[in-house]
């Protein structure tokens, strides 16, 4: 070895073992956050282990199953009128639209279908409980963020959709109304014009929240670019709904799916949204918000007349066979596979729920992301936790 | 010295009790008031709700009620806590607040101390909550308190620089450091002549009131710089793991702290206790003064609260970009435009 060499050597090694030195002291000693089971931002009880780097998030796991209720199981046992009791409580905030994707799994067994005014009045309950869901959505959103007036909007003016729908089906929250071959109860007196009121109130919150928190420069420059799902990823993880649409997928099964829902008659469009960032999910729904309120605008201005229940047997007893039915319901596609033997009860049931789906994502979005954009993130996914464990 | 101008010389004892409960006086009441006014009332207001209605007349007793609940409370204190830290900080904080008010003139002799420092002073003491802030951060052993106790350090030290550099226009338009002389300056000023309102420096120096206004907001830590407590992340910061009185007195803290700043921005930029009209030197205003004062702060933490209820939060990061690229330069502009003029006219 020649002397040259050698020094050369020395040096490199010396450069070496000083990086790495340095590299050891300014190295940070990673934090464990556990985001939930009780947490003010998981409305519910998810839990998100963090795993932190300072405020940056090096993985993210999330830990389903704290509301666990076994709804697959119970069906079992319960006949079929009786399960839309229990599909109400999957999606607390849009119950009506968990019924109506069991209801038509259903009628497809039994080959049976809803007259038409019992289909349009589905539709419109259908819409008004999304309405009910994403109003509540977008106050959320900013209550998230830190901006704690919007949410008492949306509080106030969800109020008159859930009297619109209490006032149809007696129900709140849990309707319970959807029926095989139609619904319960037909419409009552006066209650058009009272929705139509309430749509325009609907309205003005729509044209409220675009002022307030969409044209806000600081919600821009947090949602903006912030937790971006490309349109595969999206695919690949089976999102659906608002959270596929905003990421520029033009899907939707209200359009797209031909279930036994009038929304081919209707005149509306489907937003979607290039960006695929928490900016675009709040947006897309935004602009669902307004669709809806245009479809059931003009399902009041077109209900036809006639029966609202097709006939059925008393005693409801499904042929044997099996069925898959999905509906666009507010938080993304729910369906419910129904396989039957003949019986009282369903043999088994499969719920696909949107949220779990929409959940799963959060290890893949969440990484290199900080803190201040976790919640962010989280809440333009938009879960219920009802709707992740059912 | 005496706190006014009265005709009876009194003991030193007998000065030091008045000034004590007129400096609880100072402290609490507009602490009370703005919870009141702003956080029950207005909120409500601007929430499309009434706020409390049934303790006393339209919920005026609910103050009372609040603090009987935080009293009721435990004293918990988390396992591993460093117990010594943890039950300090409160107190730290609270310092900073009943240090501030001392600078506070509320007329012509109505006054704690009268310093020649005195904005060097408040700007001083300002910055001990900081310690408090961090000690309870740290002394909390919660990995959320850890995080909110670091976010609010790191914002109140950047925001500490354009708080001091909008007060720089102040200071060198009015010539002193002196809170009551400053005052004097604004109450015997003229505009281009006509003394008739005097010249309040808010007409002057409304960049650095603007200044002012958003770094005050921010040394508050509330929204849209409320990243420290945040509660939709990291629960509520450095407070998570405090119950009961400990809380309270962080509570009264900031919210004696937001009415003290209004009341610094009040006396630095709208004429303090000094009302048109008036000779400043009348004994009238050592009466009258408080509540002038009083009204003006009111109406600037109006401006604050306003925001407060309205925006939504910026991140961590956004925020420490604003006090860097953007307050810092421009208040460094309005001290340059400042000297400049003040040489020129």
């Amino acid at each position: 070895m020649n002397p040259e060499a050698s020094t050369q050597q020395l040096s490199y090694i010396a450069n070496q073992a000083s990086d790495a030195r340095v590299n050891i002291e300014l190295e940070t000693e990673g934090m464990t956050l556990n985001l939930g089971p009780q947490h003010p931002a998981t409305h519910g009880t998810l839990r998100i282990i963090v795993r932190l780097d300072g405020e940056q998030v090096v993985s993210a796991e999330p830990v389903m199953g704290y509301m666990h209720r076994g709804y697959e199981k119970l069906t079992e046992v319960r006949t079929y009128p009786q399960v839309t009791t229990l599909v109400n409580r999957i999606d607390w905030l849009g119950s009506f639209a968990n019924e109506v994707p069991f209801i038509l799994a259903a009628e497809r067994l039994m080959e049976v279908e809803a007259p038409p005014r019992a289909q349009w009045i589905r539709t419109a309950l259908f819409e008004l409980s999304r309405i009910a869901n994403v109003v509540l959505f977008l106050g959320d959103m900013a209550v998230q963020l830190g901006a704690t007036t919007p949410v008492f909007y949306a509080f106030r003016d969800r109020e008159f959709v859930l009297n619109q729908i209490e006032s149809v089906t007696g129900g709140r929250f849990h309707p319970n109304f959807d029926r095989i071959g139609g619904i319960k109860d037909d419409l009552p007196k006066g209650w058009i014009q009272e929705t139509k009121d309430v749509l325009a109130r609907i309205h003005s919150f729509c044209e409220e929240m675009q002022d307030l928190v969409v044209g806000n420069e600081i919600f821009q420059t947090r949602t903006r670019g912030i937790g971006i799902i490309p349109a595969d990823i999206g695919l690949a993880y089976g999102l659906s709904g608002a959270n596929i649409r905003s990421s520029g997928v033009d899907w939707d099964l209200r359009r797209d799916g031909g279930v036994g829902l009038i929304h081919d008659q209707l005149d509306w469009k489907v937003w979607t949204h290039p960006d695929g960032d928490s900016f675009a999910r709040y947006w897309v729904r935004l602009q669902e918000v307004r669709e809806s309120c245009k479809m059931v605008g003009q399902i009041l201005d077109g209900i036809p007349s006639g029966p609202i229940m097709a006939k059925v047997p008393r005693i409801i007893k499904v042929p044997p066979g099996e069925a898959y039915v999905e509906t666009e319901n507010p938080l993304g596609v729910m369906g419910y596979y129904i396989v039957s033997k003949g019986d009282l009860v369903p043999y088994r049931v499969k719920i696909r729920s949107a949220s779990f789906n929409n959940v799963s994502i959060t290890p893949w979005v969440l990484k290199g992301v900080y803190v201040p954009d976790v919640i962010s993130i989280l809440a333009s996914l938009y879960f219920i936790l009802g709707d992740i464990d059912r | 010295m005496t706190v006014f101008n009265l005709a009876i010389e009194l003991a030193y004892w007998q000065q030091t009790v008045i000034r004590s409960i007129l400096g609880l006086v100072a402290v609490l009441l507009p602490a009370g008031t703005l919870v009141y006014l702003y956080l029950f009332k207005m909120m409500s207001f601007m929430q499309s709700r009434l706020g409390p209605m049934e303790a006393g007349p339209y919920g005026s007793l609910q103050l009372l009620a609040e603090v009987g609940k935080f009293l009721q409370k435990e004293d918990l204190f988390p396992r591993t806590a460093d117990r010594v830290v943890f039950k300090a900080a409160p107190f730290v904080v609270l310092a900073s607040t009943f240090l501030l008010v001392l600078v506070l003139p509320a007329g012509p002799d109505a006054w704690f101390i009268n310093i020649d420092t005195g904005v060097f002073f408040a700007l001083a003491v300002s910055s001990i909550s900081v310690i408090g802030i961090l000690m309870a951060g740290w002394g909390s052993a919660s990995k959320y308190s850890l995080i909110g106790g670091l976010r609010a350090a790191g914002q109140l030290v950047a925001y500490e620089l354009p708080l001091v550099l909008a007060v720089m226009g102040v200071v060198i338009q009015a010539g002193t450091l002196n809170v009551q002389e400053i005052v004097l300056a604004q109450a015997n000023g003229e505009i281009f002549g006509w003394g008739g309102i005097g010249n309040p420096f808010l007409i002057t120096q409304f960049l650095g009131f603007m200044i002012f206004l958003v770094a005050v907001q921010a040394e508050l830590t509330q929204p849209p710089f409320d990243m420290p407590v945040a509660e939709s992340e990291i629960v509520t910061g450095y407070l998570t793991e405090y119950t009961g009185m400990r809380f309270l007195l962080f509570f009264i803290g900031e919210f004696a702290t937001a009415g003290i700043f209004s009341a610094l921005a009040a006396t630095f930029f709208l004429g303090g206790w000094y009302i048109p009209g008036l000779d400043p030197t009348d004994n009238l205003f050592n009466l009258i003064g408080p509540l002038v004062l009083v009204g003006k702060m009111l109406f600037v933490s109006f401006l604050i609260f306003w925001f407060r209820f309205t925006y939504p939060r910026f991140r961590e990061d956004q925020l420490q970009q604003l006090a860097w690229k953007v307050l810092v330069p421009l208040s460094l502009v309005n001290i340059v435009a400042t000297g400049v003029l003040k040489v020129v006219f």
